[in-house]
């Protein structure tokens, strides 16, 4: 569904700070895919999702999405397909509008006409939609989204995502900048919602039990490369140790971050 | 007196709107405001001294405020330059065109030239008395825009410019393309400015290309001192706070004028006077926070 060919990206290109992200990158995601991504800090996992996302065009390679060349179609076009999540929960809603309102402008993809939408249905609609939530959303719809809470936003933005139905979930370390409980709680809905409209999903993770847990596919990257992909039965079998050991056997070196090992 | 505080106000109260649409909603510093209210004041002129139907004319200002606007958006997007410097790009060079509007003058005179004022005098000046009609007249006006933006601000594309002003990446992420929604959106609040500007100049009695100066400067200061009025997250209440504040700027300019000379004021301090209207504005909005509502990026 997607493929990416010998992706490149080059940042500072001719100045002394050239620094080479991603180095003839290929990778190919099925439909229905759960795939998670870890790696060290720098390794080129959030340019990946620029990439894919449109954010980033390429020093070099071809993104297509369902048989489509996308690589020059700019962010706001291909947002048409895909559903990113971001890890600062403020970039997903619009904080000084009402909850209502947010959920409006996520209503469908593609630019907005002069159609008034709201109607009682739809209010009764998303009030359904945000009981389902169960963060007692359901009476706020018109509070303004700056009130709530991180996780009750990062929740908000997961519906909204959900309910614009998009071929592809990027999700960039969604959690991160959750406290625990809000996290788990944020994390359960992520896997409610993906099996229910059945998404194909990408998810950046620093927590190697979580890249393990989630997903059939599981990709560690390094240094502008993906290094380790393990799917389907061997990546059921996986720990964190088998996993640690078949990177130092990779590398010959350590896995740089403790923070993904002590989580 | 009273009367001329309630019909300027209104009539800069269409000002005031389209600068919270930029300032405000759109989170865009536009200063083609400089330039729009006199085009849109020449367009008028010009074609009413040329004899045009006034509906036909009131339009023809609008759409040319529109269009200064969408120059503005234009630059900024595909220059990627900032928005201010993309304003005043605009703005500088709306002089020269004004000039030509008005056919190589920088002033024109009203005074003998039917204007849509004057006909609302003729006809309903002897029913309420000439200058209730006015008022009333504008008051129809100001409240025909007004009701209309608020349906605007309902709608979807509405709804997804107040998104863009708090966060473009959302926007973005919704698959809506933020350029487009800035120029519609810049575009708009220029063609409302011209508006204001068109009937600025037929109730002045003439047309001049210095009308515009420091003007955005007016519409921000009457913006936020309806700020102070009272917080809401409403839009209908966030623009009805619009057009109370430039009642309330334009009384504070008449105080100004008339009894400013106790301490000395001349007419020509007024301009520093709204500087430090807006100045006292901001200071006391750091001391008191309001509410959320499209109030600025100030955290």
């Amino acid at each position: 569904m997607i493929k990416l060919e010998k992706i490149n990206m080059i940042f500072g290109e001719g100045t002394p700070n050239r620094n080479h992200v991603l180095k003839d990158l290929d990778l190919k995601v099925s439909r229905g895919d759960f795939i998670t991504i870890i790696g060290s800090n720098g390794a080129g996992k959030s340019t990946l999702f620029n990439v894919i996302s449109g954010n980033l065009k390429p020093s070099g390679g071809k993104v297509t999405i369902q048989n489509q060349d996308v690589t020059g179609h700019p962010e706001y076009r291909r947002a048409r397909y895909i559903g990113r999540i971001f890890q600062d929960p403020l970039l997903g809603t619009a904080g000084k509008m009402s909850i209502v309102d947010n959920m409006m402008v996520a209503g469908y993809k593609g630019f907005k006409g002069l159609k008034i939408s709201l109607t009682k249905a739809k209010r009764h609609y998303f009030r359904e939609q945000l009981r389902s939530l169960d963060m007692d959303l359901e009476h706020r719809l018109d509070d303004n989204v700056a009130l709530l809470s991180g996780g009750q936003r990062q929740a908000l933005t997961l519906l909204m995502m959900a309910l614009s139905k998009p071929e592809l979930v990027l999700l960039d370390e969604h959690t991160a900048a959750l406290d625990p409980r809000n996290a788990a709680q944020v994390m359960d809905l992520t896997t409610r919602f993906i099996t229910e409209y059945g998404f194909t999903v990408m998810m950046i993770t620093h927590n190697m039990q979580q890249a393990i847990a989630y997903g059939n596919r599981l990709l560690m990257m390094d240094e502008g490369k993906i290094i380790i992909d393990i799917r389907g039965k061997e990546k059921e079998a996986l720990t964190v140790d088998s996993l640690v050991k078949r990177f130092h056997d990779i590398r010959k070196k350590d896995f740089t971050t403790d923070e993904a090992l002590l989580t | 007196m009273v009367e001329g505080i309630f019909v300027e106000g209104l009539i800069y109260s269409i000002l005031a709107l389209g600068v919270f649409l930029t300032f405000r909603v759109l989170d865009f510093p536009d200063l083609t405001v400089d330039g729009t209210f006199p085009l849109g004041a020449s367009v008028m002129a010009i074609c009413l001294t040329g004899g045009m139907p006034m509906p036909l004319a009131l339009l023809l200002s609008f759409l040319c405020g529109c269009a200064a606007g969408v120059v503005t958006a234009v630059i900024h997007n595909k220059l990627g330059v900032p928005g201010l410097l993309a304003g005043i790009l605009t703005m500088t060079m709306l002089w020269s065109i004004n000039i030509r509007v008005l056919g190589n003058r920088a002033n024109l005179p009203l005074l003998r030239t039917d204007t849509i004022l004057t006909r609302v005098e003729k006809v309903f000046g002897p029913v309420f008395g000439e200058t209730a009609a006015i008022l009333i007249f504008f008051f129809l006006v100001v409240l025909v825009i007004k009701v209309l933006l608020d349906l605007f601000f309902h709608t979807d594309l509405g709804l997804t410019m107040g998104a863009l002003g708090d966060n473009q990446q959302m926007v973005i992420s919704q698959g809506v393309n933020p350029e487009m929604v800035k120029i519609i959106g810049v575009g708009l609040s220029n063609g409302l400015v011209a508006v204001s500007g068109a009937f600025a100049a037929q109730y002045l009695g003439f047309a001049d290309v210095n009308l515009g100066i420091g003007i955005v400067v007016s519409g921000l200061a009457m913006v936020m001192l309806g700020e102070f009025l009272f917080s809401s997250t409403r839009i209908s209440l966030l623009t009805l706070r619009v057009i109370l504040g430039a009642i309330l700027y334009k009384a504070i300019m008449f105080a100004g004028r008339y009894y400013g000379y106790y301490i000395r004021l001349t007419p020509n301090d007024l301009k520093l006077l709204t500087g430090i209207l807006i100045i006292a504005c901001l200071t006391i909005s750091r001391y008191r926070s309001r509410g959320f509502h499209f109030t600025g990026r100030r955290k």
